[in-house]
């Protein structure tokens, strides 16, 4: 079974507002999308690897994201733990995974999944 | 021109192998190797002497690393992480791993370590070969963690076989899961390789006064219970129920893969004075599976001088660098008891003399041997201030002073200043990392002249930290007292390089009024997400009204008005008063509490009433139902006001305690501090109310007067508040606490308490300025908190009209 790229709208930037981050839920995955002060906008999965902490409710400054249970800090743009705490767990493996998304023309939240084929069939 | 670089691969990354790499790397390693290593543990290197506070809780896993798996990448290393090396084939001069790598060496070092040494006693394993549930040993964090687990499903009783060390540290761990813990140990005394039997003896008795049972000169032979341990049977035929028994009895080297390709091997992997095995000149082996001149080490210091030796040859930097081996000395805490203990326990040679001095009941025990003057052995139990010298003096075998009483007492001790000068350059000052005092000099003349660099550059301090304070002092005298400090320990918030003065008066002179304009202005425009809510406070502290709010700014308690809780959900605490609340006011807490299937209520140690575990979804409807302002539970700013029944009720009453609660509450609610600020007011002496722990206080006291106490604390920790002054009324208590507020607001640093506020500025000064007015800013102070006062509105009643429709979406709808 191989896979293929798949765009999904989300809604309006403007759910947003600039320096937080929101939730949502594609293909039965959880999402933290993170909308930064000069305008990126990122997405990474939704709980974070520590205690599965809602990132998107955490602190965000440039593209680092403070995870609001017990501080453990990634950058939104990699995927990749930037506090020592972090970056020292599981020997490494706690990099988040990052979603490709873009805002359109209609500056709405465009995402792109990774589904398997089958998946696509169903839709 | 560049010759190609040799091949070097390490096998083990615990505490001597990344050691060793790093003493390598120092020597310009980068330039000579590519470095490969293997480990099989899944984590970078951690500070392995560390496990035993990780398990009695007092450090948490996340501290005790020394290499984080970044460092591996930053230095070029290239880590096989979680991979066992299975063999190493010498003649074609490569390690397999058993994930199916292959890394080929010019060099190699091995350091794999040790693992527990298991006693062969019956019944240890199931039928599978497997432990049986309930049976550990205590090696590895991964083993720290399991034994963790068990306890705390467990409680009832553990039973810890070997009374070293290990042992010890194990049973104190444990203890503290609630378990009745029992050591067993074959020898006549506790720790027999570092004490004497009346040393062994004074430690048992104050383990027993712990509540640790001792079981001396017992053999266990068996482990009883069909699929999970039951108890143990000892050679003397008794049992001991227990329900998990943690193996401590030793260690043995992991020497068998040195042994398979034809190493020498007795109890470890035999090494020459370069540390090379004898059988190899290209294999290196270093650490707790090294045997040099017949010693096996078990402790990290002369891990670390084989490191430097090793280092030194490897890299050519010292061609001539010789191990001779280490002698011993060891400085240790074992259950709360300090002691040091070195060389021999026992009297060997007619020409040994022992000083001794005992006194049992306090625990305290110091033995030495001397011979010919110099010291061969000892032993320190209880007080340990003599250790330093001691140790020292053994290690370098210089004679001992005429006067032996000076050995074990200071009698008129010499002034600190002569003793770091004295202090020989090569004595070891931090003893987990290895750092002497002429490497902390040369550091301080490298240029590293304030105590944090110096520990961040020399690691020194960074294990146990019990010598920080030595580090320090050597540093301050390195600097001939021009110690310069370290100038972010200053700024307000790490983010933006002003103190909080300067900053407060830039924000003014620029007219900054957000966290956003203050990044733009006055940090290059770099965002530091973990500076944004000290900033947002101080924002709001000084523009009062006019600050422009930027809940991005805010930590998530703030933005939504409850406090996080472990699974993402809220918890909610009505405001309450002086504790004081009413029929009606219950029943909406209870009918709220029933409508949104609130998981828990309880009431806090705040005197009011929590609703644990709501959805962030259910909060603006909760507080509508509710009706009852926030009681701001969640942030770092003015909390409660606790009282006591008082002169209403109270039969020992001078004061109106509730009424002055009711007050304070209502002046101060929501009001932004550097930290939190808790309030309580007691209607006398009694205190019932712990008016004299809190960071303000008010105490009736006979006479109708009352007594204000500032920088109490009793959580984690604790402090009798300073009085700041003695005032007749209700009202003068609301204004100078409204004016020390305000004080404290203007010049605490961002998450400094009263308790340190008030200790760092002290009690004096602080009068002068809030009751004397001797800066003559009574009246702005009071001026300030009004306007703050003023500009006060409750979040609860903002939040629920939505200027943010998404806030309180857990999840946002998708919208195609
Ligand atoms: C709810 C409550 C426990 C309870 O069930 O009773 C509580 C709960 C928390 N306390 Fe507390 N403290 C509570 C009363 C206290 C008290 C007693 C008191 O206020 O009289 C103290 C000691 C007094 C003091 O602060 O000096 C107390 C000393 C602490 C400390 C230690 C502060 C210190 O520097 O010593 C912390 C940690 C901190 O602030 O960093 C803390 C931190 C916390 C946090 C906020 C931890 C956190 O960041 O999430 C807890 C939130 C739990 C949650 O999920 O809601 N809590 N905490 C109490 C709320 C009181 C209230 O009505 O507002
Ligand atoms: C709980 C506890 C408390 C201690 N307290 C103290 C103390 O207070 N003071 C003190 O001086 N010492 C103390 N020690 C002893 C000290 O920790 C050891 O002396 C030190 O860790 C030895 O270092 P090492 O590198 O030789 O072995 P280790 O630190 O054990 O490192 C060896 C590493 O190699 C790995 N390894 C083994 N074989 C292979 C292989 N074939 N392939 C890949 N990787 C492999 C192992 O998994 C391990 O990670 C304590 C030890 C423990 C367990
Ligand atoms: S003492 Fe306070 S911080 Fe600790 S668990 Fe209890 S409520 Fe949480
Ligand atoms: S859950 Fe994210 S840091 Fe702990």
């Amino acid at each position: 079974m191989t896979a293929t790229d798949l765009e999904m709208t989300l809604g309006p930037l403007s759910q947003i507002p600039p320096g937080e981050g929101r939730n949502f839920e594609v293909a039965g995955e959880r999402v933290a999308v993170f909308h930064t002060r000069s305008g990126g906008v990122f997405a990474v999965q939704a709980n974070c690897p520590h205690k599965n902490g809602p990132l998107a409710d955490g602190l965000v400054g440039g593209t680092t994201v403070i995870c609001p249970l017990h501080a453990w800090k990634f950058d939104v743009s990699t995927g990749e733990p930037t506090s020592f705490t972090a970056s020292q767990a599981g020997g490494g493996s706690c990099k988040l995974k990052t979603y490709a998304v873009r805002v359109d023309e209609n500056q709405r939240i465009v995402l792109t999944l990774q589904v398997p084929e089958m998946v696509e069939a169903v839709m | 021109m560049s010759k190609k670089k040799k091949n070097l691969v390490v096998i083990g990354n615990g505490m001597a192998g990344a050691r060793t790499v790093e003493e390598i790397l120092a020597r310009r390693g980068n330039d000579l190797f590519d470095i490969t290593m293997f480990g099989d543990e899944p984590y970078g290197n951690y500070n392995r002497i560390l496990l035993s506070n990780v398990l009695n809780g007092s450090q948490q896993e996340q501290e005790i690393f020394l290499n984080p798996i970044e460092w591996y990448r930053e230095n070029n290393i290239t880590l096989h992480v979680g991979v066992y090396a299975e063999s190493i084939l010498r003649k074609s001069r490569c390690v397999l791993g058993a994930d199916g790598s292959i890394e080929p060496y010019d060099k190699l070092i091995i350091a794999t370590g040790s693992r527990s040494y298991v006693p062969p006693v019956d019944g240890l394993t199931l039928p599978d070969g497997q432990y049986k549930p309930g049976v550990f040993v205590f090696r590895t964090l991964d083993d720290c963690r399991e034994i963790a687990e068990y306890a705390k499903n467990t409680r009832g009783r553990a039973a810890i076989i070997g009374g070293g060390l290990l042992g010890l540290e194990a049973a104190r761990g444990l203890q503290n899961y609630g378990l009745q813990v029992d050591v067993i140990h074959r020898s006549q005394h506790l720790m027999n390789q570092q004490l004497d039997p009346q040393a062994g003896a004074i430690l048992k008795s104050t383990m027993e006064q712990m509540g640790i049972g001792v079981l001396l000169g017992k053999n266990t032979t068996a482990i009883l219970g069909e699929d999970r341990v039951t108890g143990l049977r000892f050679a003397d035929g008794s049992v001991l129920q227990c329900d998990m028994v943690v193996m401590a009895a030793g260690i043995k080297p992991n020497a068998e893969i040195g042994q398979r390709c034809g190493l020498r091997v007795q109890r470890a992997m035999i090494v020459d004075n370069q540390m090379r095995s004898l059988d190899d000149p290209d294999i290196y082996v270093v650490g707790e599976c090294a045997q040099h001149r017949g010693h096996v080490y078990g402790l990290v210091a002369p891990l670390w001088e084989q490191a430097k030796v090793l280092a030194d040859h490897i890299t050519g930097a010292n061609p001539t660098a010789a191990y001779h081996g280490s002698k011993v000395a060891t400085k240790l805490k074992v259950m709360g008891v300090e002691m040091a203990a070195m060389g021999i326990t026992e009297p060997v040679d007619e020409r040994d003399e022992i000083v001794q001095f005992t006194e049992p009941r306090k625990g305290t025990y110091k033995k030495l041997i001397i011979r010919d003057g110099r010291l061969v052995g000892g032993i320190l139990l209880g007080d340990i201030s003599k250790a330093a010298y001691l140790m020292q003096a053994f290690d370098r075998n210089t004679p001992l002073p005429e006067d032996r009483l000076t050995l074990l007492f200071d009698i008129g001790a010499p002034s600190k200043k002569i003793t770091i000068e004295e202090m020989p350059a090569d004595m070891q000052v931090c003893n987990c990392n290895g750092v002497s005092k002429g490497v902390i000099m040369s550091c301080v003349k490298a240029g590293k002249r304030n105590p944090k660099a110096v520990m961040e550059a020399t690691r020194a301090g960074l294990g146990c930290g019990s010598c920080k304070s030595i580090v320090t002092e050597i540093v301050e005298f390195a600097c001939g007292g021009e110690v310069e400090e370290d100038p972010s320990v200053h700024y307000y918030v790490p983010g933006v390089p002003l103190a909080k003065p300067e900053l407060i008066k830039a924000c003014f002179e620029k007219d900054l009024k957000s966290v956003s304009a203050v990044f733009r202005e006055l940090a290059g425009g770099k965002e530091d997400p973990a500076s944004k809510p000290g900033l947002a406070s101080l924002l709001n502290t000084i523009w009062a009204g006019e600050y422009e709010k930027e809940p991005d700014a805010r930590f998530i308690n703030e933005r939504v008005h409850a406090n996080i809780q472990k699974d993402g959900t809220f918890s909610v605490v009505p405001q309450m008063a002086g504790g004081v609340t009413n029929p009606a006011e219950l029943r909406r807490i209870a009918d709220v509490a029933e409508k949104y299937n609130v998981p828990m209520v309880k009431l806090t140690g705040g005197q009011r009433i929590d609703l644990l575990g709501v959805k962030k979804d259910d909060l603006p409807k909760i507080w509508k139902d509710l009706g009852i302002p926030s009681g701001h539970a969640y942030g770092k700013s003015y909390r409660t006001c606790k009282s006591c029944v008082g002169s209403e009720f109270c039969r020992f009453g001078v004061g109106d305690s509730t009424t002055l609660a009711i007050k304070i509450e209502h002046k101060f609610k929501g009001i932004d501090t550097p930290h939190k600020v808790k309030m309580a007011t007691a209607g006398c002496p009694r205190n019932c109310s712990e008016a004299m722990v809190k960071d303000i206080g008010a105490v009736a006291v006979e006479g109708g007067k009352w007594e204000i106490y500032v920088g109490g604390a009793a959580g984690a920790h604790v402090r009798k508040g300073d009085i700041l002054c003695v005032v007749d009324s209700h009202e003068e208590v609301l204004k100078y606490s409204a004016r020390f507020m305000q004080y404290y607001r203007e010049n605490a640093k961002y998450l400094e308490r009263t308790y340190g506020f008030v200790e760092r500025l002290g009690i004096e000064k602080i009068r002068a300025v809030v009751v004397d007015d001797s800066d003559g800013i009574a009246a702005r102070l009071d001026a300030a908190i009004e306007a703050s006062i003023a500009a006060y509105r409750d979040p609860w009643q903002e939040a629920y009209t939505a200027a943010r429709p998404t806030e309180f979406a857990s999840l946002l709808p998708v919208i195609q």
